[in-house]
């Protein structure tokens, strides 16, 4: 199997693993970095978004192979202490029931956050409509980032 | 009314304590029942046993905190909650107390069920109990150390005191504490004294939960764990008759493919299920891989040959047996009062109605998954169930093993709504370890998980009202469901003991679909058909709908029939609060407003919907509720529940159908299956009544009423009445967002 030399979060990583297999499960299960997770594997729940040269990307869409060169951050090293303005908005706001989404949801954010520091209520729903919460935090998700976008702008 | 929950439990039996090593006091406890004679406090803290005790309570050295709570949290907030109650009574800084999961108990414990919003309604008197006698022990050592009286000592924040001032830390005596006769009779608070009850706490996993560390069944690990992806039947009727894993065999990363099914199978043909389904009495095809992605690719490649087993049937053909149902005669009578034929017969007008609901998956965002280990010694199971009592139970049946052979540890879980009380997974998994003896985690995809699931049960209900004279003389609920129907004290709730004559008749149709509990079980559609039909009769009898419903409340006042659980005066408290709230008396312009009342789940609540038409489409703006929930333990964390419960009914309302053809559910995926997303979810603005009533649970009963307003106020708005769900669908308008 080839071998694939990843940047992640800052670290060099190398895993060999099948061409075709997506950066979601490189991530849970040959790296043990689960904060990336699994919701519906075809690109519609947002569980899995990480960053990519800064884009927010659905990771369960990305295949390994095409991601040598690129700039990958995951919600491990979205901050080093958990402290990233989105981070501390999610805790003010107290947004998570299950939690499980929430991972996803931070990185929609994040990256959303670093080009528009200023957002509208409609560009912040357009930005985050990609993203399920099956508990329904949506109202809090929607404050968070508005909490966010004031600390960040 | 009380206070307080009635308890049975023996004050002096339910709390034993321990001085462990490395120093600090460990209480065990047990809930609603007194410990064995022979339970042993654990000596060491890494030794915890949940065979004698619910669970511990260790006050250390430092006078921190910990709580080792068992029950499952599934996002409700039960695990800071239920915390927040025996800190309260045990008077710490919430800042130092520190909360863990438990690992389950496999005999003895009671109540280690999320689901039915009862964790909060059961825990109420018991946990407080707990954290005030440990508090009391601990005043009784300090006052012992001073030779004072305890009763001049008081404890508040961490802190015991005595009448001339000197001040000891709870950590300064937990020695002496633990080794003191439990005390008996230790009082309660008064409420208007609680600090910590009724303060916003956040969830006690937020730092993990925002910097993705493992907390969920998806994220556990063990060495050497392989993994799991099982090939179920593709559509419900189907069995396996045999395939072909040559292909699979030869995929990278595939160890084994085999098959399983004859043990859970045998298991389920002889012994009354308990918390779990059986998915067509079929075999299945396990692929076990290296990697999860390795094992989900391979089960693609198996070649399964499946044969019907039993009829494979659409939603067209069920939607005509439960018409037939409703046609028909062949009901059995949950309560019936007066005589609805006659008042039917002597009526001027009758107004008769038929509602209409689809099955709905669960769509917990973790899909479905479960770790085992079996050895000859031991089986380890780890991950996200809602009944780990029971699925122990049915585990160590299957495999024909002692119960007390199995460690079952609770993974956090990436939502539940009911899907979790189910162990048909675990049984899988408990099936492919015992046969391969490796560490395993079997993992569903969207798909698995959404084609094989233990689903809503489609159901109609035809409801019949009699009016003579300008008054409701009879009303007749008839009730048409998959599989089963409505239980326990549902067809007792509001407006059973407000009509004199008044029937609630049920029947189903047994189908081979495996149908469940879903988030607010029978009251997630039956509180629209009703709240609607309510809403059309007072428009039929030209009253005012929030005036009916107060008119029909005054007859239910000082009921002496038992059955009758909800209450006329919260009910009325809720509808005045609503009412005032929601501006429903002064509507804004161009805002058209649903108004309606439920109680469900212990839980009294009046939601009303404003609805808009932007471009001639309804669209859901904002939802107003007021809830009487009783005394509201962490209202951060109540609210937070409060909205998801409302806009997960106006979502599954307006957007939730699962459609059969052929015994094959038409969704997948979130592709081809809606879930409210972040646009369509309206404002939510919550009110208290305020209390301090004894605390019932919130993670059910705001769903309920969420579809019931939507839909009235849509009809204000558009003039048409909604009687099918999802409401989307059959208003041809797929665009409804706000």
């Amino acid at each position: 199997m080839p071998t694939y030399n990843l940047m992640i979060n800052g670290n060099s990583q190398s895993v060999e693993v099948a061409s075709d297999t997506p950066l979601l499960w490189v991530l849970r299960d040959h790296l043990d970095m689960v904060g990336t997770k699994y919701g519906c594997g075809i690109g519609q729940c947002g569980s899995c978004t990480v960053h990519v040269d800064g884009t927010a990307t659905r990771s369960c869409l990305l295949q390994v192979s095409q991601l040598e060169g690129k700039a990958i951050k995951t919600i491990e090293g979205l901050s080093e202490d958990g402290l990233h303005p989105v981070q501390e908005a999610w805790k003010e706001v107290d947004v998570p029931q299950c939690g499980y989404c929430q991972a996803g949801q931070i990185m929609t954010a994040s990256a959303f956050l670093e080009n528009n520091q200023n957002p509208t209520e409609d560009d912040i729903k357009n930005a985050m409509q990609g993203n399920i919460c099956r508990c329904a935090s949506y109202k809090r998700i929607e404050e968070a980032v508005k909490t966010a976008a004031e600390k960040m702008g | 009314m009380s206070t307080l929950i009635p308890s049975n439990f023996s004050r002096r039996a339910f709390l034993r304590t321990s001085s462990i090593a490395g120093g600090g006091m460990l209480i065990g406890f047990n809930l609603f029942t007194a410990c064995k004679p022979k339970a042993e406090m654990p000596i060491d803290i890494s030794q915890l046993n949940y065979n004698d005790f619910n669970a511990f309570i260790k006050i250390s050295d430092d006078g921190m905190v910990t709580i080792f709570a068992p029950n499952p949290e599934i996002g409700q907030g039960v695990k800071t909650s239920m915390p927040m109650l025996i800190a309260e009574e045990l008077d710490v800084p919430w800042e130092h107390v520190n909360v863990v999961q438990g690992k389950l108990d496999t005999e003895n414990y009671t109540r280690q069920i999320a689901g039915g919003s009862q964790s909060i309604r059961f825990g109420w008197e018991p946990l407080r109990q707990t954290g005030a006698t440990a508090r009391q022990m601990l005043v009784n050592a300090a006052a012992v150390r001073w030779g004072v009286d305890a009763s001049e000592c008081t404890a508040s924040q961490g802190v015991i005191t005595n009448a001339a001032g000197e001040t000891l830390g709870y950590g300064d005596v937990v020695k002496e504490a633990a080794t003191l006769e439990v005390p008996e009779n230790v009082g309660l608070k008064d409420p208007k004294d609680f600090k910590l009850i009724g303060t916003d706490a956040q969830n006690v996993d937020i730092d993990k939960i925002i910097s993705g560390k493992p907390l969920f069944g998806l994220d556990y690990k063990a060495e050497g764990m392989v993994y799991a992806s099982v090939l179920r039947p593709p559509a419900f009727g189907k069995t396996l008759e045999s395939f072909d894993a040559t292909e699979a065999k030869a995929m990278p990363g595939v160890i084994d493919v085999i098959q399983i099914g004859e043990k859970a199978n045998h298991l389920l043909t002889n012994k009354e299920p308990n918390w779990t389904v059986q998915l067509g009495k079929s075999d299945k095809v396990v692929v076990i891989a290296k990697t999860t992605w390795e094992a989900m690719k391979a089960k693609n490649a198996i070649k399964a040959v499946w044969s019907d087993a039993s009829p494979m049937e659409s939603t067209e053909f069920q939607d005509r047996q439960l018409l037939d149902l409703l046609d028909g005669n062949k009901f059995n009578t949950m309560r019936k009062d007066g005589n609805v034929k006659k008042a039917f017969a002597e009526a001027d007008e009758i107004l008769e109605r038929t509602y209409e609901s689809p099955f709905l998956p669960h769509n917990c965002m973790e899909p479905m998954n479960f770790y085992a280990n079996i050895t000859d010694e031991k089986i380890h199971l780890v991950g996200p169930i809602q009944t780990p009592e029971p699925t122990a139970g049915m585990v160590a049946a299957m495999l024909d093993r002692d119960v007390a052979d199995i460690e079952l540890e609770m993974t956090r879980m990436g939502g539940g709504f009911g899907r979790r009380l189910y162990c048909d997974f675990v049984l899988e998994v408990a099936e492919i370890a015992n046969a391969i003896r490796k560490p395993i985690k079997m993992v569903s995809s969207r798909e698995d998980d959404m084609t094989t699931g233990v689903y809503r049960p489609a159901i109609k209900y035809r409801i019949k009202a009699g009016i003579k004279d300008g008054k409701i003389t009879g009303y007749h609920l008839k009730e048409a469901a998959i599989n089963d129907n409505m239980y326990g004290l549902i067809p007792n709730f509001f407006p059973a003991g407000a009509l004199e004559n008044y029937q609630v008749d049920v029947a189903n149709y047994k189908s081979n679909i495996t149908t469940g509990a879903w988030r607010a079980p029978f009251t997630n559609f039956l509180s629209f058909a009703e709240q609607s039909f309510l809403d059309e009769l007072a428009e039929v009898l030209d009253i005012d709908p929030v005036q009916m419903r107060l008119d029909l409340l005054q007859k239910v006042k000082g009921t002496e029939d038992e059955r009758i659980e909800y209450s006329a005066e919260r009910m009325e408290d809720v509808i005045n609060l609503v009412v005032e709230k929601s501006g429903l008396r002064n509507p804004k312009d161009g805002v058209y407003q649903g108004f309606c009342a439920y109680y469900c789940h212990n839980t009294h609540i009046a939601e009303v919907a404003d609805v808009v038409l932007e471009n001639n489409q309804p669209v859901v703006k904002k939802i107003t509720v007021a809830v009487d929930c009783g005394v509201v333990v962490n209202p951060l964390g109540a609210l937070n529940q409060i909205e998801g419960g409302v806009i997960d009914g106006v979502g599954h309302s307006m957007y939730g159908n699962l459609t059969f053809e052929d015994g094959k559910p038409q969704s997948d995926n979130y592709n081809s299956y809606r879930l409210i997303r972040m646009k369509e979810a309206p404002k939510v603005e919550t009110h208290f009544v305020k209390n301090t009533l004894s605390p019932t649970g919130l993670g059910e009963p705001t769903l309920p009423p969420a579809g019931a307003a939507v839909s009235i106020a849509i009809n204000k708005a558009t003039g048409n009445r909604l009687y099918k769900q999802p409401f989307a669908d059959n208003m041809n308008k797929k665009e409804l967002i706000g």
